[in-house]
């Protein structure tokens, strides 16, 4: 399987502040965010990553690119490990990130031009004609050269978005890494951000890694997605066979919940009650048993395990025999 | 027939800036009747926040009145001396902003703040008044009102933020909520319980209740009646039902193609609005969507769309709508 980046029972860990038991030299208390992450993104796909907030997404894609400490498991990229510090700095000339908030994620004194540029002085990469090269990723991405004296807080929204595009494809990388790509975004803009990150991906046979919680989007432009709960993955699979049969209830949940732009599709239920549990207080057994509609005794007791099913892989005891809502079953008629 | 409880007549607004005038608003008229929910829809610049800031008579200082009423309960809000106007907010009309964080003060706790709101009630005491704010606040779906009302904002999850926020909105009994992008911030999870929860209220207050979001999922869980917005102008207004199945303005008919929710079939390729929405300073002559509107002729470059009325409950601005 040629598979681009792949993960490997990642685990994550942030110290806590020890504070007074600190004073003691007793061991770091640890809060444990990501654990048993196995995952791998192939050559030219788009993986999506979905969950709550607080679920671990962030995290994952900052550990993928070295950004936050690992604690466990290991990680490739085109078939080399990735772990110390030089392996980051290969990757990060290859994977680029495209950050929540794009405004906040480009300098503010920084013109269009020289944010355009930065990347490659940051590489130390020599570049013949430098206003050709900014000219040109400006172009790949739809926006005229004029822009180039712009800077951030003169640009909409949308054309923020355009320059973190082009930003993340000025070094030619393997791997795009879209944290939100279009949080805060109107809808048609969302479309065109979207349908540019799609064409490019195709033109340069990018992979693409999109963590986001906005499902109507995750379904139109991946192939694959992950769902993320408390930092455990339960559920992996094909984009149309998760969203059209969902094996596990936090999954279904999730696409239940989304609003319906259709009155005539009104929800009378709740889909999913109650908050996504504190990390602090992780629930024992299945980690969803607090919140599942079909929790048994035993989701309280016992851990399940993500094991295969079918062609994807679910984290459920009673994934096989449970009936979950193909989605019209949350909805009823209003009147 | 009963008085609308607010009613927005060809409000026109405008703000002064270095680039010369912005008409920010160019003739907005609404009414919103006593018990219903009204949604406000549209894309960033088309005279959302604007219209809110109008409501609570709390426009920035470059903004100039240029014409028209806001009347609440037949009385106009814009005309008021800055004191009855300081009175009606809250009381009258409420507020539940987008950020929850910056609504709420960070070094004052929830129940301190709660208490605050109640600065207008006459004859209670603070006790009285902290009770009535737990009370609140179990009505909103918080579990533990007493440790609440203790917390600081930052404790609390943005879902738990939220509610509160709704709670302080609906201390003073308000006639009008008004929820500006009510779940922006929050997760799909904790929307759809804030929908759930503004559906559940509208039962329990005797007010109305007014949406703005650009989110047209919200619109469709929760209004009656909506009001889409382009370029400073309300292009067409229907109930909910009408809107979403049979839309008549090309802009509205576009926006819900765009969402990528309405689409039934999987699709890489997702649908966009060709062009950015019309400069307010000297906005178009005609049509202000004309540019973008694969309908537009010559006609609706040139003159300014009528206002055709399809039926009692919705109406239109456009040239190219037959009656």
């Amino acid at each position: 399987m040629s598979a681009l980046f792949e993960i490997h029972d990642l685990t994550v860990d942030v110290p806590l502040e020890s504070g007074f038991m600190g004073m003691f030299k007793m061991a770091q208390p640890k809060l444990n965010i990501l654990a048993g992450i196995s995952l791998h993104i192939g050559a030219g796909e788009t993986l999506g990553i979905v969950g709550e907030s607080g679920s671990g997404k962030t995290t994952l894609a900052l550990a993928m690119l070295g950004l936050a400490a690992t604690s466990g498991g290991d990680m490739h990229f085109d078939g080399a490990p990735l772990g110390n510090r030089a392996s980051f700095i290969a990757l990060r000339q290859k994977t680029a990130m495209m950050f929540q908030d794009p405004v906040a994620s480009l300098s503010p004194r920084m013109s269009v031009g020289a944010l355009l540029y930065e990347p490659f002085i940051i590489h130390g990469k020599r570049v013949a004609n430098r206003r050709a090269k900014v000219t040109a990723l400006l172009e790949q991405v739809g926006l005229p050269p004029e822009i180039t004296s712009r800077f951030p807080h003169e640009l909409s929204g949308g054309q923020a978005r355009r320059v973190c595009v082009a930003r993340a494809l000025a070094l030619n990388p393997k791997l795009v890494v879209a944290d939100e790509p279009t949080a805060g975004l109107d809808v048609s803009v969302q479309g065109e951000v979207l349908n540019l990150m799609g064409a490019l991906k195709a033109e340069l046979g990018l992979s693409v890694l999109i963590i986001s919680h906005n499902l109507a989007m995750l379904r139109h432009v991946t192939d694959r997605v992950a769902v993320l709960y408390l930092g455990r993955l339960v559920e992996v699979g094909a984009t149309d066979a998760v969203f059209t049969n969902p094996r596990h209830p936090y999954t279904a949940s999730l696409i239940a919940a989304e609003p319906q732009p259709d009155p005539r599709k009104r929800r009378h239920d709740l889909a999913l009650k109650g908050e996504i549990p504190s990390l602090f207080l992780r629930p024992k057994g299945c980690e969803f048993h607090t919140r599942c509609p079909h929790a048994q005794p035993m989701c309280q007791t016992t851990a399940p395990e993500l094991r295969t099913l079918g062609e994807g892989q679910v984290r459920c005891h009673f994934a096989e025999t449970l009936k979950l809502n193909k989605r019209s079953e949350h909805y009823g008629m209003e009147n | 027939m009963s008085l609308p409880l607010l009613e927005i007549s060809d409000l026109k607004v405008n703000y002064h800036s270095d680039d010369g005038l912005i008409e920010a608003l160019r003739g907005v008229s609404l009414t919103v009747k006593a018990g219903e929910v009204v949604g406000i829809v549209g894309e960033s610049g088309c005279g959302k926040s604007t219209l809110v800031s109008a409501l609570n008579a709390l426009l920035a200082p470059n903004a100039e009145i240029a014409g028209g009423t806001v009347a609440l309960n037949g009385r106009d809000i814009l005309r008021r001396s800055a004191a009855e106007q300081r009175a009606l907010r809250g009381a009258e009309i409420a507020m539940v902003f987008q950020d929850s964080m910056t609504a709420f003060s960070p070094v004052l706790s929830i129940g301190a703040q709660l208490v605050d709101f109640q600065h207008n009630m006459p004859d209670a005491n603070h006790r009285e008044k902290l009770a009535r704010a737990g009370e609140m606040l179990a009505r909103v779906g918080i579990g533990d009102p007493a440790q609440c009302l203790r917390r600081y904002p930052h404790q609390l999850s943005g879902g738990m933020r939220q509610r509160a926020a709704m709670a302080a909105a609906l201390l003073m009994s308000p006639q009008v909520l008004v929820a500006d992008e009510p779940t922006t911030a929050l997760d799909v999870t904790m929307e759809a319980q804030v929908l759930h929860l503004l559906r559940s209220l509208r039962e329990e207050i005797n007010g109305a209740i007014l949406v703005v979001t650009h989110h047209l999922g919200v619109i469709g869980e929760l209004c009656d009646r909506v009001y889409v917005m382009y370029a400073g102008q309300v292009v067409e207004d229907a109930t909910v039902d009408a809107l979403y199945h049979a839309p008549r303005h090309p802009y509205t008919r576009a926006l819900i193609n765009c969402d990528p929710a309405h689409l039934e079939h999987r699709s890489s390729n997702l649908p966009t609005i060709p062009g950015r929405p019309p400069s307010l300073v000297n906005p178009p002559k005609g049509c202000a969507f004309a540019p973008r509107c694969t309908l537009a002729d010559a006609n609706c470059h040139a003159n300014p769309p009528p206002r055709v009325r399809i039926s009692p409950t919705q109406t239109v601005l456009c040239h190219k709508v037959a009656i």
